[in-house]
């Protein structure tokens, strides 16, 4: 080969705390391509780049960047190196304006050596310019819109002039015509020799900008090839694997439908979701699928009183009931596991036994006194149920493991006995082990009649679990189906792991159709 | 996408942030509620005028560090103690070495001290709040045993002169170090990479290291700025009052706090500024000074003094 790659990674593999993220990958970017990296949820996408800029050291493998390798693997380094990138936000201080942000420790200086803010600015306005998209350099970066937040991370890796640009999920906010106008820009840079990698869950995107795909899956590279020779298809075939076998051998029986326990209608939330319609029964579980930013964590939040519902209507058991504060919402019997299970579900230093009750405490005092032993009862009650496996009731919970942790907050939320329960990616960050038997509780609690809003990225989890999904993209229900709806009746039944892989593709299907038609929905 | 985002905006204009002026808008109102009622009493005799600045100069000194030690999202609770251990160190140094010497010995304090609680921070990982609390009685403590709790005189009126006492015409000294220290605190935090630095290391520390910013130094070094002001402003007291004694500066920390934040400086990290913040402490002077001439005694000054600062920072905050 005449000319270097720009990135050449060689048997990188990473793991954390005995979790294994990368699994000796090969990882190769040419100058003047836009190469796409590809793959589900934990597949290491975001694990390798963030060993290629620096932020992770690699516990194996090299890395070299225009030929020259990379030996102290610090965000300085990368930088020096001439890697830029975007990060979903992460990089920008939201308390600094727009400008400020994206010239961060490379602040232009006056003669006298001082910052100059106006030619940040003017620098700043000349980018947005290039781009063609509006966005006020001098603005508070913590008063800008998602959309404009994530134009401004691109304008910060665009602006460092970089010789290998990674846009890790640049779209996910973005108007249809601004994402146009960024292909534009980057065809530009391509043709002036600039590596590209593009990390998009959007095929449609995918299929427009990339030359090459590489795709990841459990940490391990599976194929690089141009797209010319991967259709939409193979590509996720690919990408979804036959990873879903550790829950396919979950038995999935009919359930009985009983009355609509849960029913938003025209549901609005300050941001998302937008107008969104669903009921669900007694007995079942409805699935929200989607991706990143479709609203369906604003949802869960806007169900449980946490985010505002400012229009529309939540209607439990047929009334409608004011939610306005969590509270309020656990009083009408709505229970939220949510997204993040440290910080937003249980206090780490706290027992097992303390977390279990501490949604119920009311009921388990007695004149303002605990009363031990009915907090033991309840505990023990719980730990038996959930089968939680920890030392004891009164071992902190940090010292479970993540599907235990899981289930802590689960029982946390079952001693209080809701109708509806709302799980928020209850098997985010869970070996597979714990997940199906998370989903074979999820199953169980529906059979015992409680009425299930169930929010996963993982399709084959959507589709072990639920009864109903529904496809949600730019805060609206696009799609609403059976689970039967995504069985393919080609493959035969005995043959479990194919599908639920068919159905995997027919889902992914789903939601490239629902983001479609969410960015074609003209907005007023 | 881009239309929602843009109707999100807060409005801007005089009119809608009018909050972030009240300190400004406080400030006047003040001053001419007492210029009004408390003239024959001799408010606005220039001699009691330049007496509020005699008495927050200090204040501000260790105000204007405390703004970047707030902005990095950190905290500061050793500075009066600081300020007291230095007078001492400083009175015993001139007494045994002359003047140069003591300005060496009050330099060193601050030095030490402050490497000694940034190393704490951000080496061992002991929050801010409590490393410095714990300083705040280790500087008190060794302040009262090498004086033997005793005040230690200063005999140097050249030290005297500079440090506090003098003046230049009818403009006291003091009020020339907070000028000055106020003009390069401005200048540093708003149009220096270190100080950009501080806003991006208390907006938002995952962006910041994000971004190539060490993090761990910038909190470092606002930690020996605040412990150095915290020094010079003992310095300023011990010249004053030509002597050390461990009891100056004790109690300031609250009141260098509420200047900064009263000046607009979020406790929680991200915003400052030092312009706000002399404001800030020449407004607690200001209430000081007007509510001793209207001729309330100590525990209703305290009371006054509380309520007015509840006040003024419930009025600029911002609601959400």
């Amino acid at each position: 080969m005449s000319t270097p790659a720009a990135v050449r990674m060689t048997g990188i593999s990473k793991s954390f705390g005995g979790v294994r993220a990368l699994d000796a990958v090969d990882f190769e970017v040419l100058p003047g391509e836009v190469h796409a990296l590809l793959g589900g949820n934990g597949a290491g996408k975001s694990t390798i780049l963030k060993v290629l800029n620096g932020v992770h050291r690699p516990d194996a493998g090299t890395i070299e960047v225009g030929g020259r390798v990379l030996t102290a693997h610090t965000p300085e380094e990368s930088r020096a190196a001439g890697i830029a990138m975007n990060y979903q936000e992460m990089s920008l201080v939201p308390t600094l304006t727009v400008a400020q942000n994206i010239f961060l420790t490379r602040e232009a200086r006056t003669g006298s050596g001082l910052i100059d803010d106006r030619d940040a600015e003017r620098r700043a306005a000349a980018i947005f310019k290039m781009l063609e998209v509006h966005v006020d350099p001098r603005a508070q970066v913590g008063d800008l819109g998602a959309g404009q937040k994530q134009l401004t991370e691109i304008a910060k890796a665009i602006s460092q002039d970089a010789r290998v640009l990674i846009l890790d999920e640049p779209t996910t906010a973005l108007a249809v015509s601004d994402v146009e106008r960024l292909f534009v820009f980057l065809r530009k840079l391509k043709a002036k020799g600039v590596a590209i990698v593009y990390v998009s869950h959007r095929m449609d995107e995918i299929a427009r900008i990339a030359d090459r795909a590489t795709i990841l899956r459990d940490g391990q590279h599976v194929i690089t090839a141009p797209l010319s020779e991967l259709p939409i298809d193979t590509m996720i075939e690919h990408i979804v694997g036959k990873r879903s076998k550790g829950l396919a051998d979950l038995a999935r029986a009919d359930v009985s439908r009983g009355e609509v326990l849960l029913e938003l209608r025209g549901v609005t939330g300050r941001h998302k979701p937008d107008g969104l319609d669903l009921a669900v029964h007694q007995g079942e579980v409805v699935g929200l699928a989607g991706l990143l930013g479709a609203g369906r964590s604003a949802t869960a939040r806007v169900i449980a009183g946490i985010e505002p519902l400012v229009a529309g209507e939540i209607r439990i058991k047929g009334r409608p009931v004011p939610i306005r504060t969590p509270a309020e919402a656990i009083g009408a019997g709505v229970a939220l596991v949510p997204e993040d299970r440290a910080r937003q579900g249980v206090i780490p230093a706290h027992s097992v036994a303390s977390n279990l009750t501490m949604g119920i405490l009311d009921r388990l005092t007695r004149w303002g006194i605990e009363d031990r032993s009915r907090i033991r009862q309840v505990a023990d009650a719980q730990i038996g149920r959930l089968a939680i496996k920890t030392a004891g009731r009164d071992a902190p919970v940090s010292t479970l493991s993540g599907g235990n942790q899981q289930k802590v907050v689960i029982g946390k939320w079952l001693a209080a006995d809701p109708d509806i329960l709302v799980l928020d990616e209850p098997t985010a960050g869970i070996d597979i082990g714990s997940k199906s038997e998370i989903i074979r509780l999820v199953r169980d609690l529906a059979a015992q009649g409680k009425a299930i809003v169930f929010i996963s990225s993982e399709l084959s989890e959507l589709l072990t679990a639920c009864d109903r999904i529904v496809v949600m993209a730019d805060g609206r229900a696009r799609a609403d189906r059976p689970r039967a709806a995504f069985d393919d009746p080609s493959v035969p039944e005995e043959d479990i792991a194919h599908r639920l892989q068919a159905a995997e593709r027919k889902l992914q299907a789903a939601i490239q159709e629902a983001l479609i038609a969410g960015q074609e929905d003209p907005r007023v | 996408m881009s239309d929602t985002s843009l109707a999100n905006r807060r409005p801007s204009g005089l009119l809608a942030n009018w909050r972030q002026y009240i300190i400004y808008i406080g400030f006047v109102v003040i001053f001419l509620v007492f210029a009004a009622t408390l003239s024959d009493r001799g408010f606005l005799n220039p001699n009691n005028l330049l007496n509020i600045v005699r008495q927050t100069a200090m204040i501000a000194v260790m105000a204007i560090a405390m703004t970047f030690v707030l902005s990095a999202g950190e905290i500061d609770l050793s500075v009066g103690a600081v300020a007291g251990l230095t007078t001492v160190t400083v009175a015993m140094a001139i007494a045994a070495a002359g003047p140069l010497a003591g300005v060496l010995a009050g330099l060193a304090t601050g030095l030490a001290v402050g490497m000694f609680n940034g190393w704490l921070t951000t080496r061992i990982g002991i929050p801010s709040f409590l490393a410095t609390l714990a300083m705040m009685g280790i500087a008190k403590g060794v302040a009262m045993w090498i004086s033997a709790t005793a005040a230690v005189p200063i005999l140097s009126p050249s030290y005297s002169w500079v440090f506090g006492g003098g003046s230049i015409g009818p403009v006291p000294v003091l009020l020339v170090w907070v000028l000055i220290l106020a003009a390069v605190g401005h200048v540093m935090l708003r149009r220096t990479g270190f100080g950009r630095r501080v806003l991006a290391t208390g907006g938002g520390e995952t962006a910041a290291r994000y971004s190539g910013i060490d993090t761990r130094s910038v909190k470092f070094r606002v930690l020996v700025m605040s412990s150095m002001a915290a020094a010079l402003a003992g310095m300023l007291y011990a010249g004053r009052l030509q002597s050390g004694r461990f009891q100056l500066g004790e109690g300031d920390e609250l009141s260098v706090i509420a200047a900064a934040v009263l000046g607009g400086t979020s406790l929680f990290g991200g915003m400052g500024t030092v312009i706000g913040t002399i404001v800030g402490a020449l407004m607690i002077g200001l209430i000081n000074n007007g509510l001793i001439l209207m001729g309330l005694d100590f525990s209703q000054q305290l009371i006054a003094r509380g309520g007015i600062i509840i006040l003024a920072v419930a009025l600029s905050q911002k609601k959400s």
